[in-house]
């Protein structure tokens, strides 16, 4: 759309088909708080007496008048749908709530930690890419067949390797014994480097993965075997030719490799002892912290929801094979797809 | 490990142990750092806790280990010696009880100001008793504490009376604890929220810096500071220049970061790492905690349970010094009364816990449980089968020992895992048979947290005589009399096997580099004495 001149028809077309993905982006956030709401309040536990309770092997001493009081001011006396009423009609004003466990107001929490998330997010994210593009562009290079597969086993290991035994791993040896960082992950960039470390091992392994199998998948096209043909190296051919196609795939997976993050985050920035949002996740699901859990649940989905719009808006610029499809009931425009290169 | 230096390291790690054990066995409350030399003043101690402190304000935090902190920044008008119990002066100088324990005259300390300026006196007593009472159920523990409060009458700058409807002998020894921690009164003008922010001004030896959440308490030291509780070791102010206390929430890393000196003392040293951390030459603070003792919470209208013969099986066919042997450190108690043995008031009713396990089986033959096909008893079709609901972090074991031993006269303990929340919500319904459990007050007023039936009822209680015990020793101003009536309530606990009991309840803190900390009462830690050393 942006590569023609836009004519009428084909802007209607493109805001029916951003109109279609906003209203089921907004149905996945109503379906995720609703989902949240249901399940939180379907478990059996009391947040008041959670609240009253603390830690350590001590009940809430309070009495039933005091719990009474407690329950309606923070609107748990009410039947549950009415409360979920509340809730959706408030957070539809992007108001969720007080805390129970610390009576503060869920945005301000989310805000606060959410910063100390995208830093190291952010940081994650880079090293999470080289680590993975590293690793799949050795793995489709290399000639050796006993190295290639120990290359292309890597991911899944990497996979499957729980966050928090590789978190306490590096503390003890790059912490304790080396003492090259900071044990704690609170301050300073050099506190950032193991968590983020820590936190890009899974994203590293997804992005190898997925680029690998699509390296492997364009190397065979036609339009590289062309370029070979014409006396391209290997190496050439995949950094000059096969490498932007063969990116293609990851961003559709900006969203699961953004939720990676976000999961990881929960246990990473615990053994780190880091403030965040996977932190006060973790703080408020075992408080049962409900307006904490369902703020942060909604706050995830509608990063996903954003981003999936963002990637599906982009993607038809980057390959205009999709931009036509976009474009329903027209003609596909003469442009430069890579079989058209090749042919 | 045969190396000549590891065998030299391991005596001398032996031998620290046996001092660090030695000093610990004196009643608990004292291990602090042998030969550690003359205090320093300056410096920083950095402090691993566990978890987040969520509330910083004395009058509402639940926590012990927020109560930790806490210590440090809110003085009392009280204080106990850690020994005895014996209420000491703090902030007020001396006091007077009525003989049914409702009005309590106190004088106050003339020279005490709170940080920012504001003078400490009797409106500021009134502007604090007054605020506890306006909190209501958000301080769980402190309104609780001054149930029936009437007001506080100024009757001199320094004199300060508080009355109560209903008697309340232990006001006194609720005055000591660090939720009725003294704040200023313009600190009872700000929102409640706020105050849990880190919005209070107290007159402690350090004052409260700042608080991020999940994140740090800092403190810094009062200067100027010249009144300590007749607890303390040195007068004037504090030797600390600040505390960073850093919440550190795996139990690795604290111990970790412990060792590699990033830290210099850490809380909730798990049980596992207590006698290598011992060994490795650092300085353990343990404590046998005050109040009742661990135990198994046991909901006394459940069909089986509520037949003492049942219970009394169950509590005969434990041996206590097996358990010990088997889960318990040498320093732990197995439990002789339903309170621990550092509580004031305790008494040693051992004979009612013995193991006895020919008696159990006796008591279980009478009340018609006979043994069935797999070993466990039936009666009426009914399998001798019962379950522990375990909400707590950590490990089981110590309930499959449980099991292991009530096995053996055909009763069977299955174990469940359940969330926190889904265990106290059982304990709320009265849908359970065992759930562990312990509460920890320096006071046999613990007592009537959960056994007096005017409350949550927790195990489902009929009323009993034992109300009335609990209501004297409330009512008793004298210490023979509240004596008296805390031996009647606890023998009356123990001889109907209200709960089944386990062990006294520990806690351990490490240290490294660090000297002077110990244990203010109530199991609290004070840092007013600690230094740190090069």
């Amino acid at each position: 759309m942006t590569r023609g001149p836009v004519d009428n028809g084909a802007l209607r077309d493109w805001l029916r088909f951003f109109g279609r993905r906003l209203l089921q982006g907004l149905f996945v956030l109503w379906a995720a708080f609703t989902l949240v709401f249901v399940v939180l309040y379907l478990l059996p536990s009391d947040p008041i007496q959670l609240m009253l309770s603390g830690s350590g092997a001590e009940f809430a001493s309070a009495d039933d008048a005091t719990i009474a009081q407690l329950r309606a001011q923070y609107g748990m006396d009410k039947p549950a749908f009415l409360q979920y009423l509340d809730a959706l009609w408030n957070a539809l004003h992007g108001d969720f709530g007080m805390s129970i466990q610390t009576g503060r107001p869920v945005a301000d929490l989310i805000t606060e930690a959410l910063s100390q998330t995208v830093v190291l997010g952010l940081f994650a994210l880079a090293i999470g890419l080289i680590l993975g593009f590293v690793l799949a562009i050795a793995a489709t290079l290399v000639r050796f067949g006993w190295l290639q597969q120990l290359l292309l086993s890597l991911p899944a290991a990497g996979v499957s390797v729980p966050s928090f035994w590789v978190g306490l791993l590096l503390i003890q040896y790059f912490a304790f014994d080396l003492g090259w960082f900071p044990p704690l992950g609170g301050k300073g960039i050099n506190g950032l480097v193991l968590p983020a470390v820590t936190l890009s091992i899974p994203t590293a392994a997804f992005v190898a993965q997925i680029l690998a199998k699509s390296l492997s998948v364009t190397m065979h096209e036609p339009y590289i075997e062309v370029v070979r043909s014409k006396g391209a190296s290997r190496a050439h051919a995949l950094f000059h030719d096969a490498l932007r196609n063969a990116s293609l795939p990851l961003l559709t997976m900006v969203g699961m490799i953004v939720g990676n993050i976000l999961a990881g985050s929960v246990v990473v920035e615990t053994v780190f002892s880091r403030m965040g949002l996977g932190r006060i996740t973790y703080e408020a699901v075992n408080a049962q912290d409900i307006p904490v859990v369902l703020g942060v649940v909604t706050f995830a989905a509608t990063v996903f929801v954003v981003l999936g719009i963002i990637v599906d808006l982009l993607y038809p610029l980057l390959d205009p094979r999709i931009g036509s499809q976009v474009r329903t009931h027209r003609r596909p425009r003469l442009e430069h797809t890579p079989e058209r290169i090749a042919s | 490990m045969t190396s000549k230096r590891s065998i030299a390291r391991w005596t001398a790690a032996t031998m620290l142990t046996a001092v660090a054990l030695s000093a610990c066995s004196s009643g608990g409350t004292n291990a602090t750092a042998e030969a550690a030399g003359d205090p320093v003043p300056g410096g920083t101690l950095v402090f691993g806790t566990a978890a987040d402190p969520i509330c910083v304000d004395p009058n509402q935090t639940d926590l012990t280990a927020t109560r930790d902190i806490l210590r440090q920044v809110a003085d009392s008008l009280v204080d106990a010696d850690p020994d005895t119990g014996e209420i000491v002066p703090w902030l007020a100088t001396s006091w007077e009880v009525n003989d049914n324990a409702t009005v309590f005259d106190f004088t106050l300390r003339e020279d005490v100001t709170f940080s920012n300026g504001e003078v400490f006196d009797a409106n500021a007593v009134k502007a604090f008793l007054d605020g506890i009472r306006d909190l209501g159920g958000r301080a769980v523990n402190a309104s609780s504490y001054i149930e029936g409060y009437v007001g506080t009458e100024v009757l001199a700058p320094n004199q300060a009376r508080v009355t109560f409807t209903v008697p309340n002998a232990s006001f006194l020894q609720a005055l000591s604890t660090v939720n009725m921690g003294v704040l200023a009164p313009s600190t009872y003008q700000v929102a409640p929220e706020q105050r849990c922010l880190g919005e209070i001004t107290a007159s402690g030896a350090f004052v409260l810096d700042h608080y991020t959440p999940t994140q740090e308490v800092v403190l810094t030291k009062r200067t100027g500071y010249a009144w300590p509780s007749g607890n303390a070791e040195h007068d004037g102010e504090a030797y600390l220049d600040r505390i960073e206390f850093r919440v550190i929430p795996e139990a690795s890393v604290r111990v970790g970061s412990l060792r590699s000196g990033d830290v210099q003392m850490i809380d909730t040293v798990p049980v596992q790492d207590e006698e290598n951390l011992g060994a490795s030459g650092l300085g353990l603070l343990t404590t046998n905690r005050p109040g009742t003792v661990f135990e198994l919470l046991t909901n006394n209208s459940h069909p089986i349970l509520a037949d003492k013969s049942v219970r009394q099986a169950i509590q005969y066919g434990l041996d206590l010094e097996e358990y010990k042997a088997t889960i318990l450190l040498p320093r732990n108690n197995v439990a002789t009364s339903i309170l621990s043995s550092t509580t004031p008031f305790y008494t040693d009713f051992s004979e009612y816990i013995r193991y006895a396990p020919d008696e159990a089986v006796e008591l279980l033959e009478q009340a018609g449980w006979t043994p069935g096909p797999d070993g466990i008893r039936v009666k009426d079709g009914q399998r001798l089968s019962l379950t522990i609901l375990n909400g707590h972090s950590g490990g089981t074991s110590q309930y499959e020992l449980v099991a292991q031993q009530l096995a053996r006269i055909g009763v069977e303990i299955k174990i469940q895992n359940v969330s926190r929340a889904e265990m106290l919500a059982a304990v709320d319904s009265g849908d359970y048979e065992f759930v562990p459990y312990g509460f920890t007050r320096a006071d046999p007023a613990a007592l009537t947290m959960h056994f007096s039936t005017k409350r949550n009822n927790p195990l489902r209680l009929p009323p009993s005589e034992l109300e009335t015990y609990l209501d004297e020793q409330a009512a008793a101003p004298v210490a023979e009399d509240r004596q008296a009536a805390v031996d009647k309530a606890a023998e009356y606990i123990v001889a109907n096997n209200l709960v089944i009991l386990l062990n006294e309840q520990s806690t351990a803190y490490a240290y490294n580099g660090v000297a002077g900390a110990d244990w203010a009462p109530g199991g609290q830690l004070s840092l007013f004495d600690a230094w740190v050393q090069d």
